[in-house]
């Protein structure tokens, strides 16, 4: 089975789910009890006014209907209209998306690359104060949750030792980098604008740490974990036997096969993040989308629901296709299959 | 000056349920090209023995006394780079389960060509694939590449049993530790192993220590033999005279263990079981088992020269058969 082939039956399902997803939020959001064109409206507009959005909306009609409409809208990049701000749900989604996405890439890449070596440091050093120090570092990750961080670690950088910006994505001084991704660091960077690349990564280190943390310490005790599993195995004493080095041992030889069952948990503890960083958004007053889904959900804004929940679930699946690309390549036996010799 | 030579070699492991005093006191020596086994039942001790001296247990909270050495230096006290010239390179080793000791997320080839490369035998990878590809050929493996570029859970274990022998003798060592070669596969491919072991042996003139629980094996293995009881060697000749007149009351029960095709007494499995190390028996180790057992027999038997290179540890070496 070729790496395309995979990517492509992987994909197809992917959008089977979707589909289905869709289907479910779509009767779910319309099921919740309050009439939206009401709530858009507000108790001041008259029922001429309320039957008339609820015409442009078509929610007369019946489900199945109301979903073609959405469909067919769907198929022209049309998310609909928000209630709340009048706009068009995909441009709202394009405005705020990308600083979720920013967050949750940059708040996964502290966990993988924090996260892994602290677990190999750990298992390598096993029972050793290192060892003790770094579990404790990840036992506290993994106990706190993330708005707790937010807030303790935006107290302490910010109000105390004043090191980094308490709120927002970029400085006054600075105008957002033409938009290419939508996320600021990036852009910058493609703009070859430093001095802004900088001050946006000072504005995304601290709610990116904040919502890192947890799965850091997980990452770690979970790499911590299977490491030691593995270091008990035959051909780890095998390859001492053969006069391996030590370090190549841990950064090859035993990393490897441990990897294999950490990846998959990895996978599901970013879509975790994905959860979390709503609430570090709101302590962050990060513009994601944080703040777009939970008015939309209040204030029962059905197409802004139906679009927040689409794009976090393509996002979910999309991590979870690179993950099962990530555990083919380095476990042989998923991708050779068994027995050939 | 004897190619190996284990000296009072004791191993204990500190547990949760106290002192696990393993190896009590192991004796051996294996002369250059010689071939010797170790026979004992499963828990006696033999792996631990192979691993000790190897320096394996110096990763586990093992506490090691005794001396072991090596073409007369002393291998316990070596620093890890002073292991780098012997492990692998001077004492090549064959782990039991082939399946279990290559690593299943890379290929034969990458584990080999780093046995070669630490072994010292190449600088780069190609060269080392050059070494290695002849070296399966010579292990009768007709199309060393595809072994080579194959995953480990992609070989028979035929032929991964072939690939430990071969990572084990690459580097013509000087003497071969194996712990029980062959004796996960069926008994053709065990016998084909010792074959090729006893072959490639020879042509290198490595001595080969060989552990095995089996005495089939012992037979048409090794030269000398000693037997091993709960940590203790037990009783040590060359394997003509242990078969045909065994002293120690182990040695006979091992022996009447074994099923045999002809006559008409039926095997006699050894009654009871080796004990928990934590609470070994004090004296000789296998009294609460034997048949001969006296009061004498509590206190650590005396090693008794019968002459010959024949030794045997007990009270009562004249017992009647
Ligand atoms: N790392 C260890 N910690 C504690 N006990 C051990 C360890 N390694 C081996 N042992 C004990 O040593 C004994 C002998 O094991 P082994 O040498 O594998 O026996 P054999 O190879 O003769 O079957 C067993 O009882 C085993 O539990
Ligand atoms: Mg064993």
């Amino acid at each position: 089975m070729g790496v395309a082939g995979f990517i492509l039956r992987r994909s197809a399902a992917a959008i089977v789910v979707l589909v289905g997803l869709s289907i479910l939020i779509f009767v779910v959001a319309r099921i919740i009890p309050g009439d939206p064109a009401r709530m858009a409206l507000g108790s001041v507009a008259t029922p001429e006014q309320v039957e008339k959005l609820r015409n442009r909306l078509h929610l007369d009609e019946s489900l199945p209907i109301q979903y073609w409409e959405f469909i067919k809208g769907l198929a022209r990049g049309d998310l609909g209209e928000s209630l709340v701000t009048r706009r068009s749900v995909s441009l709202d989604l394009i405005d705020t998306f990308p600083a979720t996405l920013e967050l949750v890439l940059a708040a996964g890449l502290i966990m993988v690359l924090v996260g892994v070596p602290l677990g190999i440091i750990a298992a390598r050093y096993r029972d050793t104060a290192v060892d003790n120090v770094a579990r404790l570092f990840a036992l506290l990750g993994v106990v706190t949750p993330s708005f707790v961080w937010a807030v303790f670690l935006m107290l302490l950088l910010s109000f105390v030792l004043g090191l980094l910006p308490v709120a927002g994505r970029l400085s006054e001084a600075f105008d957002p980098p033409p938009m290419v991704s939508g996320m600021y660091t990036l852009d910058a960077l493609i703009a070859g604008q430093w001095r802004a690349f900088w001050d946006a990564i000072q504005h995304l280190i601290l709610p990116a740490l904040a919502l890192a943390l947890a799965g850091m310490g997980q990452a770690a005790r979970l790499t911590r974990t299977n490491m030691a599993e593995v270091y008990g195995r035959q051909y780890i004493e095998m390859a001492r036997a053969f006069a391996f080095r030590e370090h190549e041992i841990a950064l090859k030889y035993a990393l490897r096969p441990a990897m294999i069952p950490t990846l998959t948990i990895l996978g599901l503890d970013f879509a975790v993040m994905l959860g979390n960083a709503f609430l570090v958004e709101a302590v962050f007053v990060w513009p994601g989308m944080a703040k777009y889904g939970v008015f939309a959900i209040l204030r029962k804004d059905l197409n802004a629901i139906v679009g927040t929940v689409l794009v976090i679930g393509a996002m979910f699946l999309i991590v979870n296709i690179i993950v099962d690309m990530l555990t083919a390549y380095i476990n042989p036996q998923i991708r050779l299959g068994r027995r050939v010799a | 000056m004897a190619l190996l030579e284990t000296t009072d070699l004791h191993v204990r492991f500190e547990l949760f349920e106290g002192m696990s005093h393993v190896l009590n006191g192991v004796n051996l020596k294996v002369e250059r090209g010689e071939r010797v086994a170790v026979v004992g039942e499963s828990g006696c001790g033999k792996s631990l023995t192979a691993r000790a001296v190897l320096g394996l247990l110096r990763h586990t909270n093992a506490q090691i006394d005794g001396s072991v050495r090596f073409d007369g230096s002393e291998l316990l006290s070596l620093s890890e780079r002073g292991w780098r010239s012997i492990r692998g390179r001077r004492i090549g080793m064959i782990f039991q389960d082939p399946t279990a000791a290559l690593n299943p997320t890379f290929t034969v080839g990458d584990q080999l060509f780093k046995v070669i490369i630490r072994g010292g035998r190449a600088r780069t990878k190609r060269r080392a694939r050059e070494i290695a590809r002849e070296a399966l050929r010579h292990t009768a493996i007709a199309d060393p590449d595809r072994v080579l570029n194959a995953y480990p859970f992609q070989l028979s274990g035929g032929l991964a049993q072939r690939v430990l022998i071969t990572m084990a003798l690459v580097n013509e060592p000087e003497l071969v530790l194996a712990d029980e070669p062959g004796s996960a596969l069926d008994v053709t491919v065990q016998e084909q192993t010792l074959r090729l072991m006893r072959a490639l042996g020879d042509e290198l003139g490595a001595a080969v220590l060989i552990i095995t629980h089996n005495l089939g094996v012992v037979r048409e293995f090794a030269q000398r033999v000693y037997v091993m009881y709960a940590g203790s060697i037990v009783e040590e000749a060359d394997v003509d005279t242990l078969f045909h007149a065994p002293r120690h009351p182990y040695t006979r029960a091992l022996l009447e263990a074994v099923p045999r095709l002809t006559g008409e007494m039926l095997p006699q499995p050894i009654e009871g079981v080796v004990p928990d190390y934590t609470a070994a028996p004090v004296g000789c180790r296998f009294h609460p088992r034997c048949p001969h057992a006296q009061p004498a027999c509590q206190e650590p038997p005396p090693v008794v020269d019968l002459g010959g290179g024949h030794r045997v540890a007990c009270v009562l070496p004249e017992a009647a058969p």
